[in-house]
């Protein structure tokens, strides 16, 4: 009992040293998966949002932010400490965090938690999450335009709905403008690991891929493909450094305006919880600037789909599209409901391969 | 399925280049264990390693700068398990798992500014007559520097450890550190240079990680090769040689379960991720059938701390 009095003092501390000491309204709270890092990534488009939130109320608010956290036990802890702390808002911002997040929200009900990417809310418990899979219909676009071999490679990280719905988005509109396309995906179970990613990368090269696509954080694909003379699609930010020339565009995560509008609702007291599903109209999920390796043709129709899908004239999923064994999904014209993207667990025809399980 | 999209001659290039950095380590660790010292801090040493190397390179403009920054990283971490385990005669195991936690977590600080930073690049070395020889020249002879340097270190380890007094007399302090004391030898001076050297070749593998393979830093990136370095030792069963088998066995698991999956072919990853570690146990029980040591070609003294008598 001794020991874990002393760690949790210790803890106590690093949650106290990061916070400033002064009298303000709010305090938030932040914790993350992975560190924070220098420049992309899923965890530093986060903390983005978490200074967006600074600038934007002053000393109204005061945030402060735990990274390198990992899912389970570990995160229970540091949100309790956080709560215990005089935190009165908490953004856990990984999938993984959701049951930590259930079972200290139980405990501090007047708390206020936001979860992203997750399905379980109560009254404290709000979720929030992006609609990536629209951005993907915009690089499903350009890749099935752009590519020679017809193959694209596809780094996926676990078989969640998540990376299936960006998997089947893209291909759909890659398909649309060409119809030889095919697509090679290789599953690194895993969300960030630089070796595995690149290996992954070179073998998609390797066996033929000209347009890489990833759903996984490092930007090892990138140097990669920069390396190799391919194309590719940062995820989550703009990760031009890493391939000047290989780049065409990102999906970028920008969780900024998300964050202030809800820190906002919390100081003039009407936050409650809801679950938020936004994309490319909000600008949550964003398209980086288009690289001018993009014929201007492409760049034009590429920008036209994402104002179409932003404005809701054009789903990503409008039928006729059948499921990967032949079976009727959606039947023409009819586009996809939230229930069946958020559970996805199939491919759309079309698509080699099985999903591991 | 498409197995004709899987192109042998880039399976091998890609796997030598999977193999490197875990043959550095593994050579390194294998002197070491010849000497008679278990160090099991190789994933700590690999990761200071690629931290050293990555920021060294960044700020010098020069990866060879870098990979000597990388040994020398490896072998300063290194020097801490040394004066432990040789000095105050500290258990070797715990010596070496606290020198893994260690390591991973310094190299974490110290490389905290260096995430999303790019390194310098590093040529390839083309052999000039070789290279062109139709597939065997990309597979073989179209490599970076380190790739030949670390199949060159096979060589002259071997050479080393086999042929001339001093390779003999590291063996001889590993068998039986109590004889090759009597005769003269001065053991805890010859395990201190031995860990040294094994702490920078692992940081070599290290190096060789964050600026060619990946090329990137980012915190935990050797994820496990240092145990994989390890496993290999063993199931070389303290053969230089047979490393090169290990390595480019691991290697090639990594690379072929990618293309299998890439063709579509639906395999269990998790599966295949244990297959090194469980080809090193059933090697070890195939070879201690006989149940001696000696059988399996561990190092007499292997583990155990030189207590000086006189």
């Amino acid at each position: 009992m001794k020991i874990i009095k002393f760690l949790s003092l210790i803890s106590l501390f690093f949650v106290g040293v990061m916070s400033s000491v002064q009298a303000t309204e709010l305090k938030v709270g932040f914790i993350y998966v992975n560190p924070v890092g220098e420049n992309t990534g899923w965890d530093y488009q986060h903390d983005q949002g978490r200074k967006a939130v600074e600038n934007a109320y002053g000393n109204k608010v005061e945030t402060s932010y735990v990274e390198a956290v990992p899912e389970g036990a570990d995160a229970e802890r540091v949100m309790t400490q956080m709560a215990l702390s005089g935190h009165d808002m908490i953004f856990a911002t990984s999938f993984g965090f959701m049951d930590p997040v259930m079972n200290v929200a139980a405990k501090f009900p007047n708390v206020k938690f936001e979860h992203a990417t997750g399905y379980k809310r109560a009254d404290n418990v709000a979720t929030y999450s992006a609609r990536f899979y629209e951005g993907r219909s915009v690089i499903g676009h350009i890749a099935g335009r752009m590519t020679k071999t017809n193959t694209i490679g596809y780094i996926a990280s676990y078989p969640i709905p998540e990376v299936i719905r960006g998997i089947n988005s893209a291909y759909l509109a890659a398909k649309a403008v060409n119809p030889n396309i095919k697509f090679k995906i290789v599953w690194v179970f895993t969300w960030f690991d630089p070796a595995k990613e690149a290996d992954a990368a070179s073998t998609l090269i390797d066996q033929g891929a000209d347009m890489i696509m990833q759903h996984t954080d490092s930007t090892a694909a990138m140097t990669i493909a920069e390396e190799r003379g391919v194309y590719a699609f940062g995820q989550a930010s703009d990760m031009k450094k890493f391939g000047p020339r290989a780049q065409l565009t990102s999906i970028i995560d920008d969780w900024a305006p998300y964050y202030v509008e809800r820190v906002g609702k919390a100081l003039d007291g009407t936050w409650k919880s809801e679950d938020t599903w936004d994309g490319l109209a909000p600008g949550m999920a964003a398209i980086s600037d288009f690289s001018n390796e993009i014929p201007e043709t492409v760049r034009k129709e590429a920008q036209d789909l994402h104002d179409a899908i932003a404005s809701g004239t054009v789903h990503s999923f409008t039928g006729p599209i059948n499921k990967q064994d032949g079976s009727t999904w959606l039947a023409a014209g009819e586009t996809a409901d939230d229930g069946t993207l958020l559970g996805m667990n199939f491919y759309v025809e079309g698509i080699d391969g099985d999903i591991p399980q | 399925m498409d197995f004709a999209s899987i192109d042998p001659t880039t399976v091998i290039y890609n796997l030598m280049i999977a193999a490197t950095p875990i043959l550095f380590a593994a050579l390194g660790e294998l002197v070491v264990e010849k000497s008679g010292v278990l160090n099991l801090g190789v994933e700590g040493m690999m990761i200071m390693g690629a931290i050293c190397g990555f920021a060294i390179s960044v700020e010098t403009g020069s990866s060879y700068v870098g990979f000597i920054a990388a040994a020398l990283g490896g072998a300063i971490l290194s020097i801490i398990f040394a004066i432990m385990t040789q000095y105050f005669l500290a258990n070797q195991v715990a010596s070496g798992l606290a020198l893994t936690l260690f390591g991973l977590g310094l190299a974490a600080l110290l490389g905290h500014s260096y995430t999303g930073q790019v390194p310098p690049e590093v040529s390839k070395l083309s052999v000039p007559v070789l290279s062109s020889i139709p597939i065997f020249g990309k597979m073989f002879f179209n490599h970076d520097f380190f790739v030949y340097c670390s199949l060159a270190l096979v060589f002259f380890i071997w050479f080393f450890l086999a042929k001339t007094r001093l390779g003999l007399i590291v063996q001889a302090v590993g068998e039986n550190h109590d004889s090759a004391h009597a005769i003269g030898y001065n053991v805890t001076k010859i395990r201190f240079f031995s860990i040294l050297f094994g702490g920078a070749l692992a940081g070599l593998g290290g190096g060789y990680l964050s600026l060619i393979r990946v090329p990137q830093w980012t915190e935990g990136m050797t994820a496990g090769a240092g145990w994989i370095a390890l496993a290999i030792v063993v199931f070389s069963t303290w053969q230089p040689w047979r490393l090169i088998l290990g390595a480019y066995i691991f290697g090639g698991i990594t690379i072929l379960q990618l293309n299998l999956q890439a063709i579509g072919v639906n395999i269990d990853v998790a599966l295949l991720s244990m297959t090194p570690y469980v080809v090193t146990i059933v090697a070890l029980v195939l070879m201690s059938v006989n149940r001696s040591k000696k059988s399996i070609g561990a190092p007499g003294s292997l583990g155990k701390s030189f207590i000086k008598v006189l």
